[in-house]
Formats: C-alpha cells, structure tokens, sequence
C-alpha cells in the first residue's frame, strides 16, 4: 500500500514512555517502527527540529451539524481539527436536531468517513431531546460507534434522571460526561463576583458547578459507572474530584484552555468572545486549576470548540451564545499556560492531549506502539506565531485569543498515514 | 465654586465609572450655567442647532425619555424618538442594524434606554456618532447619577464628606451603580442598606459599606436615596412580601424621626407610595424628588451638550 517515513524528529509517546531523537515509520495506516535507518518510504518528511507525537485528541468539540452547518460543519471542523494538530475529536450532541438517536450517530462518522479529515466520533446524548427527562437509547446509540454520552450545553438536572443514567450507561461501561451546571442557580451570564456586580449582568456562581460535580459523585460512589466532568473552572470543582478520586471513583475530568489562562475580569468589555459556559472565572479559580493539572485531579485538555457566527456575537452581552472556537490554537495556549511556566512537562501535557483522552472515551488511538493507528502530529515547539481567526480554516472566528503572540505550532498532521495538513510558510508570516 | 479648567474630551457618556471626580465636578457646574436656561420665558438656547438627537429607547420609560426630549429641545435639536419596546431581537433585527440605520440618517447623538447590560458600550464600539446611555440593564444609569449629584451639592454646597444611604433593590439597580461610583469618586461615603438577596457582598469591592439592617445606619447619614421596590422579585424569592419589605426597609415616619435634623430625601421614581417611602416624606420639606427632576433637565442638558462639542 503506501508508507510515510517521518525522519530527524524527537519522538514523544507517553504511552510508552519515549522521549528520544529517532525516525517513524508508517506503513499502511498503522505504525510501523520507531528506530534508526528505517526506510525507504514512499513518502518521508523531515521533523528537524520538530517533536513527534501520537495524534492529538480533544474529545470535546460542537461541529453544529446538522442544523447550523453556517457555523460549522463536520467537514469544517474537522479541517480546523487537522490544523491544529487534532486526529481524533468528539463532537458533542447538541445539534440540531440532537444526537440522540442511532440514526444521527451513524450520519456523523458517515460524514467524518466521507471528509476523510479527521477522525470524528460522535457523542450521544444522555437523555432524549437534551431535555433531561427520559433516557436516549444508549445502548443502541453506543453499539453504533457513540464513543460516550452528555447532554453538553446543559447538564442532567433531574437526579432521578442521572441517577438512572449513571444505573443504565454501567451496563455498556461508557462514560458519562456532564456539564455540570445545576440549572436554578445557572441561567446567567457570566462568573457571579465582583465583576458581574460591577457589570450589572447576571451572575453564574460558582456553587453551580460545584453542587452537580458534589451530587454526581454522591451518586456515583455506589453505582460505579465512569463519570467525566467537563469544562471544569472552579477551585472547589477540582476539590470535589480530588476528594472522589482519593475515594477511589471513577471521575475524570477535563479543562480548556481559556479556563487556564482568562478570568473573568475579561468581561469588563462586554466583549461577548470573553463569553462561555462556564464563564471565566477568578484568578483563584485559574490558579486551582493549574493545580489540579499538576497532582494529576484535572485529567486531559479539552478545548470545548463552540463555533458561532459574527452576528450572533455581535449582540448585547446577555442575549450572545456562548462558546469560544479552540481546535486551532489549542496547543500554543495550553504550552503558555502549563509548559512554558514550568507547571507540566512537555510529555505530561501530550499525555493530557492523547492518550489520556482516548482511555476516557475507550479508543485504542493516542499511542505510536507497533500497529497502532497512524495517527501523528509533527509540532514545531520553538514556531512563533501570531493567532489570527481570519486566517483558521474552520467556519467560525468568535476567538477572544486574537492577536495573541504564542509559541508552539502543529506544523504536519497525519491520519491513518496520510498527510492531511502541513504548515504553509505563508500561513504563520506576521 | 472653584471652577476647574478642565478639557472636555468624551464623546460619549456611558458610565459614570470611567469619569474622574473633575469630570464629574465639570459635568455639574456645565448643568449650573444651563439650569438658568429654564428660568427664561424663551426656554431655549441655540447650542445644538442644526444637530440631531435620536432617543432609541427598548424599555419603558416616561421620566428619563420625556427628561431627554426635553433637553434636546431646549438646545434647539432636531428630536427623533424612536421606542421600541423589547430587545431587538424580538424583531429580527439586532441593536448593532438598528442603530447603523439610525446613523445613517445623519444622526449626533444617539441616547439608548435598553434592557440589556453593556448595550450603550455595544453600541458606542459600533456607531461613529455619539451616545448617550440612558439606563443599561442594571448597569448603569449616569444621568440619573449626575442629576442626585447635582441634587446634593446644590443642597448642601458640597459632596465630600457626606454619608448617603442607598436602600431597597441595589443588585438589580443601575442607579445605585451610578450613585455609588459619583459619589464615592466625590468623596462621599456610600451606606447601601437592603437584603442579602438583593445587596450582594461584592458591593464592598466596589468601594461602598454594605448594610442589612437600615436601623443602625439611618441615624448617621445626611442623605437617603429610597430605590424602587420591583414587585416581581417576590417570585423569584428576593424578599418574601411587599409588608415585609415595607417593615425592614421603608422609610416610615417612625424612622424619619430618628434621622438626622436636615437629612435629604431623595427617590428616582417612580414611587411606591407607602411601601418604600410614606407619602408625608415624600411629599414634606425634606424630599428633593421634584428638584431631582428639575435638575435632570440641566443635567441632560450638559451631557448632550458636552459630548457633542468634545474635543
């Protein structure tokens, strides 16, 4: 068939523990060796200078298709994947309609098949409708390829509902992950503080996160089922799952970039690309955070990529959709918030954006063993670059990390062993 | 009065936050030489000839839509009111179309009165004219800020110094925003008094004593600025009923008694009589509630004329 050769470049495979100068072979889709003098191939690039890496996963992103396919699309998004380095994502359920049914979970890796980009696995939701009163078909939407559950955009507020949820998902041994926001203290618009007072908006506090997160866990101690927090950004969030996972659960839990680097004193601008769910946070918070990645509390990265359109930014700070695109600047931000300060080592944060994600979601991708998948990132961590959205290949610019001097790029990324994206030197010239 | 040489330079007024206390003290003394204007038998003056002045109002308004038209009159403007009452998403068309429409009529001054929090600064990011923000969400409502300032130092000669009590619904209140920034910037020291549900501690921060009990305070201070009691916090369990509310925080005779002898009263309406405040107060010599909307139209009069002849 065909074989790509990857030469010069410093492999890093936390699933295996390497850290070394050597070359890698891809042949047929499947790793093939990781060595000296290996080749010929019919196809080689040179990684001097480059670290290479199991492809990177987020197994939080929305591709708004079906429904809003103006924002993104699979296509879209998968193509801002590969351009961030991603090979393996998960999109979330909250379409339009909702991934809730085998149907839709068969269309989305139909439709990923069909790009030929990335790989796109669908999440299914948790409850029919995302409306948090019945149970969707786990089961059937499971055996079809739904790589975990979640109602993401809102979390499963009825604890009778979760509670079977937790009972009947058990049986498949997926995972559940929650957006954990208890719905009668959320509804508004920002971080509830000193900023949202001064600002007049209504507040999200914090206890809002924390009670779901409290509440799962109290569930959970004696059903057993894998249980994942999402988008975590309070200091008592990362509390409650350091405590849970002393007692041995089973809680993983992720964060996003813009929970590690913004607070929300960002919003004093009403600029509405400060504006997510959950919102920004407190210095405090961003520090908690940063902690629970370091004594290993926070689990992977993940960028929650929520694409909207201009206009619909473009309102008064309160009537904005929330939700930041993050696929394509992800790993320049997360090297700034944890690498470059000495928090996390290099292999450490691509275990957080490989093999750790995959083990969540059971995916035998996010390692270069012989045979694996060829999934592989080339990323140059000395490119300088400026974020420029106007310049990203997915649909969507609602990035409040414009203009920002990073360092750090995916320069090839490779699916399947096939080079899907390479670095232009147009693209980062600024 | 010392006058201070002070260049105007804002071409908007969106909050009273960014203002520094000589901007404040300038806005005031502009509002002084313009409150001479309503003295006159011709009640007119020429400063915005030739200009046009939109009020865009999303929300109910009488006092402060009525107080605006009439400024712009007074310095002979061209008046275009457009009101609408809800967002503009109710009608398909966003704030940011709707007031580049209005702008491209050859619009000066654009003064918004809108629900939402932050729509003034939306709009002056979009807009090249200038605007005015009449009342934000529970943001910010400067001219109501500006006219009790002005209430208050033409009552008793100055600011600094003084204690003013804000008391009822300070969470959800722009006006107690925008009077917590203009005083405390003036140097006086705000007491704001209600129920945890509707005064948050985050208040503190914000430079001001936050207060639950209106008892042991109402004695120290030489103003009290009585806010709105909104009705429908009840269901949504801010405090329990109006008769409870009236008891812990109205201002009833019973408490005016234990006040100081020249304390100031002062609401910016429209009342609840005999909820929030007794009519015997409201309406006695010590209430400056028609002074604040005598002085609003000064007041107004200065903002429109200063943001449209900054520089």
């Amino acid at each position: 068939m065909s074989s790509l050769l990857i030469q010069n470049g410093t492999i890093f495979d936390p699933s295996q523990n390497i850290e070394r100068r050597a070359d890698l072979l891809l042949r047929d889709g499947k790793v093939a060796a990781i060595g000296e003098n290996l080749g010929p191939a019919d196809q080689t690039i040179d990684a001097k200078g480059c670290y290479v890496t199991p492809g990177l996963i987020d197994v939080h992103v929305h591709f708004r298709e079906p429904g809003d396919e103006e924002e993104e699309t699979i296509a879209s998004g998968a193509a801002a994947a590969v351009a961030g380095g991603f090979t393996t994502i998960c999109c979330m359920p909250n379409t339009k309609p909702p991934l809730d049914n085998e149907g839709q979970i068969e269309f989305i890796l139909r439709e990923s098949q069909r790009v030929g980009l990335a790989n796109v696995y669908p999440v299914g939701a948790i409850t029919k409708g995302r409306e948090g009163k019945e149970l969707a078909e786990i089961g059937s939407m499971h055996e079809r390829g739904a790589v975990a559950f979640s109602d993401d955009g809102v979390g499963v507020n009825d604890v009778s509902v979760m509670r079977k949820a937790l009972q009947y998902s058990k049986m498949f041994d997926t995972v559940l992950m929650q957006h954990c926001e208890d719905h009668a203290l959320g509804g508004g618009a920002m971080h509830a503080g000193v900023v949202s007072t001064t600002l007049g908006l209504g507040g999200i506090p914090a206890e809002a996160e924390q009670l779901m997160i409290a509440r799962d866990c109290l569930l959970n101690r004696t059903i057993g089922c894998r249980y994942h927090v999402q988008h975590i950004s309070t200091a008592w969030s990362v509390e409650l799952i350091r405590q849970a996972k002393r007692d041995g659960q089973k809680v993983t839990a992720e964060v996003s970039p813009h929970h590690l680097l913004l607070t929300d004193e960002c919003c004093r601008s009403y600029d509405t690309n400060f504006k997510m769910n959950p919102p920004l946070r407190t210095a405090a918070d961003v520090t908690a955070c940063i902690e629970g990645v370091k004594d290993g509390t926070i689990d992977i990265l993940a960028t929650d990529h929520a694409p909207h359109l201009a206009e619909e930014k473009e309102l008064e700070f309160q009537y904005a959709p929330f939700g930041i695109i993050g696929l394509e600047c992800a790993l320049p931000l997360y090297l700034k918030a944890l690498v470059e300060p000495g928090h996390i080592s290099w292999m450490k944060l691509i275990e957080m954006m490989t093999i750790g994600g995959a083990k969540i979601v059971k995916l035998a991708k996010g390692t270069l063993a012989i045979g694996a998948d060829a999934d592989v990132t080339i990323i140059d961590p000395n490119l300088h670059w400026k974020i420029q959205p106007d310049h990203f290949a997915g649909k969507s610019r609602n990035c409040p990390f414009t203009d920002w001097r990073v360092r750090g790029r995916a320069v090839a990324t490779v699916v399947g062993g096939k080079i899907k994206w390479q670095l232009q030197k147009t693209m980062h010239e600024s | 009065m010392p006058h201070t040489p002070l260049r105007w330079t804002r071409k908007h007024l969106l909050t009273l936050e960014a203002l520094s206390a000589d901007e404040l003290r300038f806005v005031l003394d502009t509002a002084d030489s313009f409150k001479e204007v309503s003295t006159r038998s011709v009640k007119k003056v020429p400063a915005l000839r030739g200009r046009v002045v939109v009020n865009c109002f999303f929300e109910d308004s009488t006092r402060t839509r009525t107080s605006f038209a009439l400024a712009a009159q007074r310095l002979s403007a061209d008046l275009i009111d457009f009101s609408e009452k809800g967002s503009s998403i109710s009608k398909g068309e966003t704030l940011i179309d709707t007031a580049r429409n209005i702008e491209a009529m050859g619009v000066d001054i654009i003064v918004i009165r809108h629900p939402a929090a932050g729509a003034a600064d939306l709009l002056a990011r979009t807009v090249n004219c200038s605007v005015v923000n009449a009342g934000d969400g529970a943001h910010e409502h400067p001219t109501q800020g500006l006219l009790d300032l002005y209430t208050i130092r033409e009552r008793f000669g100055k600011i600094e110094g003084l204690k003013v009590a804000i008391v009822g619904d300070i969470v959800n209140s722009r006006v107690a925003r925008s009077n917590l920034w203009a005083l405390t910037k003036m140097g006086a020291e705000v007491i704001l008094v209600g129920p945890p549900t509707l005064l948050s501690k985050s208040f503190e921060a914000l430079g001001a004593r936050v207060h639950h009990n209106f008892d042991e305070v109402i004695g120290e201070v030489d103003v009290i600025n009585m806010l709105r009691v909104q009705f429908e916090r009840i269901k949504t369990s801010q405090f329990p009923t109006v008769r409870e509310f009236t008891r812990l925080f109205g201002l009833n005779q019973e408490r005016f008694a234990r006040c100081k002898k020249n304390v100031f009263v002062m609401h910016p309406g429209p009342m609840n009589r005999g909820i929030e405040i007794s009519s015997t107060i409201a309406d006695g010599p010590q209430s400056g509630i028609l002074k604040q909307v005598t002085n609003g139209l000064a007041v107004r009069m200065a903002v429109l004329y200063l943001v449209t002849h900054s520089g």
